[in-house]
Parts: structure tokens; sequence; C-alpha cells
């Protein structure tokens, strides 16, 4: 018992995550500062932050709607987070190998965070935050069919293992899947989809700042939207490393972590790099993206892993 | 799906630094109906312009817009000098014409990466920016402010541009040439600024002669018309350049016709600091005693648009009545086209297309470091600061990268 509560709290869990992916966030924003000529923040302006809202700012309670469900959201998002975070970093650091089928539970917890986003949100009775909301909607609908795809894909590719841990093992003896035609078209789609899953720009409508002023956060302050930012932090983290355990090899045992650091910066790299060089896209755009091209990528790489290549 | 949700967008909201209020009534995304309410930075400018004398109304004019600052006082003297009559000298002419055209650069730059950041696309939005500070740096090298220049005075311009600050100027045009390549082929090339702004908030011909919509809003839309051109004033008959127009009236149509504009601006200095150059230096203004009794209207093209001026003088020291028009009262009227029947994505980039004036050039406050209780900085610091920098740049040339 003292090991599971060991495991979610600090080491790979919460602690870890959060320490991990406000770097990772530090990483995003010093290179976009950089990229604009700007100098950027200092390493631990990710953890000012944080602890800003948390200790300093007061809490603002909307007026209408409902007081506990706006409260419970962003606790349940960090949850969420968390939770999908141990089932990928446990195979991924080779602490537990995890169970048949833990690869779908994984996907329904990282939707988690968006539905408590979406569930604070309407919960707040702000008309901006409920437009930020119905965005956040129609955007899950596009790209979960694309992530899900991609996710069958990577079964198919690995034969039939439901396992993120057997999926790690399959590339550890054989090559890492992103080194096949079909492995690079799953990354491209797998990129897009965490793009999506982070709200960052080009599908960054939910909280839109110039348009909605942030839309689904709009309503939170205080220790609430520190919460809402240590999900954020979490998912930066957990999603690129995610995408490392089912197409990039995952880590190797022995003293790879350097590589996979550098290969969780690469795609942490990648996704600040499409945010910085785009602007935002409609809704009816990002949807018409993931439902057609997305997906149309996915099945071709469906259909070449099933040639074999 | 009949009941409507209002979505405001302001008085404070990110979109529009300046206090307006735009109530966007929506089904679902769709706007439609869409209501504003202005007048929250009344100043009673009017009023004020009565009480003070002619040189200072040039200042008071001056603050009218943070961005646009010179387009006021260009109208204003204008008409004063209408009304007393006079032709100003060449050499007033031309300068007054640079102290414009730098200034539409800087504002028109200023637009495209504020529209890049309204369209989420921040790297625009901070790369734009960038560019437009050599433009600044001219303006303090040349007047002594970043913006509001206090140039203008009646029958002529308070200060000289001196040969010598001429290179750097022309130096500043040939870098700006190159970040405007850069720029335009950054926003004309990129695919997804296409599927952003083509088609969207579209105004047509009849529209622009409707609500009587000026300046790069109405030339969009296939409207050609230019006071610059039209109604001839300081050195623009004197030099070759011409009115940008294109077609399609829609969002990208305004974002093309500003980039392109500044091409032209840059021209029209550079053949301005050749005119310039062959005259001698000092002869910048007539001496003018008294404003006669008498009707004057000035106009004059600002980056949004027209400015128009109209001013009474009894024979006093100060005008009996002054009427300013800003061009962005006419160009806010047709958000009623615009905007209805789109997305908000799409009503909140049209809102912002016309380029609706922000008046708020705000000023930093001191500064105290709480640990040391060390003073970072406080005004008269500040203001010494600026003053070093400025008469540094007088020395050495603005146009640095």
């Amino acid at each position: 018992m003292a090991v599971y509560l060991l495991w979610f709290f600090i080491f790979p869990g919460l602690l870890f995550m959060a320490v991990a992916g406000a770097f990772l966030s530090w990483f995003d924003r010093k290179i976009t500062a950089r990229v604009q000529f700007r100098k950027g923040p200092p390493l631990l302006q990710p953890f000012y932050d944080f602890f800003k809202l948390l200790l300093v700012k007061e809490t603002i309670m909307p007026k209408s709607g409902s007081g506990f469900v706006f409260l419970l959201a962003p606790l349940l998002a960090v949850f969420g987070a968390t939770m999908a975070g141990l089932f990928i970093l446990l195979p991924l650091f080779n602490i537990e190998t995890g169970f048949r089928g833990d690869i779908i539970v994984i996907f329904y917890l990282l939707t988690l965070p968006s539905f408590s986003y979406i569930i604070g949100s309407l919960a707040s009775g702000n008309p901006l935050a409920a437009v930020g909301a119905s965005r956040e909607m129609k955007l899950i609908i596009s790209y979960e069919l694309t992530f899900l795809l991609i996710m069958a894909a990577v079964i198919m590719k690995s034969g039939q293992k439901f396992d993120l841990d057997s999926i790690i093992a399959a590339q550890q003896s054989g090559t890492p899947f992103i080194g096949s035609i079909s492995g690079v078209l799953l990354f491209i789609a797998g990129v897009f989809c965490i793009q999506a899953k982070l709200a960052l720009v080009p599908f960054d409508m939910p909280e839109a700042e110039a348009e909605l002023a942030s839309g689904i956060y709009i309503e939170y302050s205080g220790p609430p939207y520190a919460m809402i930012k240590l999900a954020k932090y979490i998912m930066l983290f957990i999603l690129p490393a995610f995408l490392v355990a089912l197409l990039m090899n995952g880590m190797n045992p022995g003293i790879n972590i350097v590589w996979l650091i550098l290969k969780i910066l690469g795609v942490v790299l990648l996704l600040t790099l499409i945010r910085n060089t785009n602007p935002r896209v409609k809704i009816k755009q990002a949807a018409r993206f993931f439902l057609v091209w997305m997906n149309l990528l996915v099945v071709i790489a469906i259909v070449l892993i099933a040639l074999g290549l | 799906m009949s009941r409507k949700t209002l979505i405001p967008i302001g008085p404070y909201h990110p979109l529009q630094e300046e206090p307006e209020l735009f109530k966007l009534y929506c089904d679902g995304e769709i706007v439609m109906d869409i209501k504003w309410e202005t007048g929250y930075n009344h100043r009673g400018i009017e009023k004020l312009s009565e009480s003070k004398s002619y040189d200072q109304v040039f200042f008071l004019v001056e603050r009218i817009c943070g961005i646009c600052s010179t387009s006021h006082p260009f109208a204003f003297a204008n008409a004063v000098e209408e009304i007393v009559g006079v032709e100003i000298t060449d050499r007033t002419k031309y300068i007054r014409s640079i102290i414009g055209e730098l200034e539409r650069i800087h504002s028109h730059l200023l637009w495209v990466g504020l529209a890049g950041h309204f369209l989420g696309y921040n790297t625009l939005f901070m790369w734009a920016w960038k560019y437009r500070e050599p433009v600044l740096d001219l303006f303090e090298m040349i007047t002594g402010n970043r913006n509001s220049y206090a140039m203008f005075k009646v029958g002529g311009v308070r200060r000289d541009i001196e040969n010598s600050k001429i290179p750097a100027i022309r130096k500043v045009m040939a870098v700006m040439r190159k970040k405007l390549d850069l720029l335009t082929g950054a926003v004309m090339d990129d695919p997804v600024i296409h599927a952003r702004t083509k088609g969207v908030g579209i105004l047509t011909r009849q529209d622009i002669l409707d609500y009587g919509a000026v300046g790069p809003t109405a030339r969009a839309s296939g409207v050609d018309i230019d006071v610059r051109r039209d109604d001839p004033y300081a050195a623009y008959p004197l030099v070759n350049w011409k009115v940008i127009t294109a077609q399609a009236g829609d969002v990208f149509a305004k974002v093309e016709v500003r980039l392109l504009e500044m091409y032209e601006s840059a021209s029209i200095i550079e053949q301005c600091i050749d005119a310039l150059e062959k005259m001698k230096e000092g002869d910048i203004a007539l001496k003018i005693n008294e404003i006669p009794q008498g009707i004057g209207t000035g106009r004059a093209e600002a980056p949004r648009g027209e400015v128009f001026h109209f001013v009474v003088s009894d024979g006093s020291n100060s005008p009996a009545r002054h009427k300013i028009r800003a061009p962005s009262y006419t160009n806010i009227a047709t958000f009623k086209k615009s905007c209805i029947g789109q997305t908000i994505a799409d009503a909140t980039i049209s809102l912002a297309a016309v380029d609706p004036c922000y008046c708020c050039t705000e000023r930093m406050a001191a500064a105290y470091d709480n640990s040391s209780g060390k003073k970072i900085l406080n005004a008269s610091e500040l203001i010494e600061l600026s003053m070093k920098r400025t008469s540094e740049l007088r020395k050495s040339g603005a146009g640095h990268e």
C-alpha cells in the first residue's frame, strides 16, 4: 500500500511529474522567447507562477453557477493527469509492468483533464467560458478519433500487444516504430493530437486570448487556477512521454535516461515550434483537419502496417 | 436555438486595449447582431481646444491618438493655414511629409503585429514590433520623441532635418525594405493566415460608400480614395507614389493594402530626403503674427484614413470652434456589415481589421525592489535616461539592428 502512495505522490507521480512538467514549461517559454527576440523567463519562473497562485492570490468565486463543481474540476484534472502519467511512466521507467489493456485506461484518463475543464467552465456561468467549453468539446470530438486510431495502429504494429510495457518491449527487441514509414506517419498525427490536447496554438481556440480572454479558464483565480496550471504542467510532460513510449523505443535499461530526456525535449521542441509559426485556426478548420486529413494519414499508416511497412 | 447569448467584448478585454464595449449577440458561435458602446474615453478635446492658444492646440490634438499622433496636428495645421492663407515653404512640406509617412510605417507595423496577436500568432506580433523599433529610433533622432513628436506649428515645423541626419534615415529605409520583404513574405505566403483571413469580414464597395468608411478599410474594398492625392497637401503632389487598392474587401485585403502602403511610404520618404538634401537648411517656418477671422478646413490622411479638422477663428488667439472627425468614427460603423453572420473567431478579427484607434500610450511607474529597498527606476530617472538616449541617438544616428 505504502509503495502505491509513494508512486502516486512522489515518484514517478505527482511531485516528479509536476517538477518535470514545470521544467518543460520553462523550456517551451524560453524557446518561444528566443524565437520572438525576447529574453525569456528564468528557470524557476513556472514555480514562481504556481506558488504565487497557490499561496498568495485569493480565490474569487463566480456569483452564478455551482461552486462545488467549479472547485472540484481542477482537482479532477490534476487527478486524471497524474493517474494517466502513472500508467505511462511506470512501464516507461521499468518500475512496474502494468496490466493487459492499460493503454485503453490511459486513453480515457488522458481525456479527464479536458473534460474537467469543460465541467468547471460550464459551472462558472460565464458566457465566454461557455463558448470556450463548447469549442473544447468540439475539439475533443475532432482529435480523439485520430488519437484512438494511432493507438490501434501501434497495437497492430506491436503484434496485438495491449499493454504499454509489451509495446515498449516489442520496440526494444526489434526496431523503434518510428523507424518505418508508417511510424513516421503515426508520429506526425500524434504530434498534432498532442498539440490539440495541450490546447496550444494553432488549436488553442478554447482559451483564445484575444477572442474569449482565456475562455474556459476565465473565472479561475488563485489556488484553483494553480491546480489547472499543475495539470497543464503534468500534461506537457506525460503526453510527449507517452508518444516516446508508443513510437520511439521508450527507455532501454541502463543509462539511457539521457536519451529519453532528449527524446522528450525533442518532442516538446517540435510542439513549441509549431505553436510559434502558426496562427490559431477556427474550430471548423480544426475539425476538418483532424476528421479528414489526420484520420486519413493514420488509416494510410494502418494499411502500411498491414502490408508490413 | 432561438435564444441569443450575449458575448461581451469589452469594456476591458484583451482584444481592444482601449475601453470600448462590443455586444455580440450570438446563436452558438454565429454572431446574429452587434451593438457597441463607445465614449469611455471622452476627454472633451474640442472644448479644451477653445481655451488654448493656437500654438498650444497642436500639443493638445497630438494627444488625441498616441499612435497616429502627427495626423491630427497635420490636419489642424492645414486648417489654420487655410484661414491665414499662406503657402508654407517647400522644405517644410517635405519635412511634414517625412514625419507623416514615418508615422504611417510605424502605425501599420503596429497593426500587423496586433493582427497577428489577435490570430494567436504571437511570433508575428513580436517580429513586427521589433521591426518597428528602428522607425521609432528615427523619430527620436529627428524630433526628440518616440511618439507625440511636437513637430508642427502654424506656418512650419519646429525642428529641421539637417543634412547630417539624412544618411541615418536613408539607412533605416534600406533596412526597412528588407524587413518588409520578410514580413510580407511571412504573411502573404502563410496558408494558415490565408485560411483565417480570406473571405472573412467582407465589406463590399457599396458598404463602404453607404457607411462612408475611409482609409485602408475603404481602399481594401476597391474604393480608390486617399486625401494625399485627392486633396493634395504638404509634399505629396511633389513626389511620385501611387494609391494602393485591393478588390476583395476581406481581412486579407486589408492586410495586403497596409503592407504594400508601407513600401509606398518608404519610397515617399526617400524622395523627400533626396529633395531636402538639395535645399538650404533652416528655412522651416514662416513668421505668422496673427490668425485673422475666418473658417478653415484641414484634411490629412492618417494611417487609418481621413482626419478632418474644422476651425472657426474669431480673430483672437484661440479657435472659436474646433471640430474634429477621426477616421475610426466612420470605420467603426462598418462592423454592422462585416461581423453579422460570422463566427466569433471571425468577428473579432473583423473588428480589429479596421484598426480602431487605440489612444492609450501609457507611462511606466516608479518601482522599488522589495528585498533590498533599492529604487529600481523612478520617473525622473527614466526621463533622464530617455534624454541621455535621445542625445546619443542624435549624435550617433539611428538605424542599429
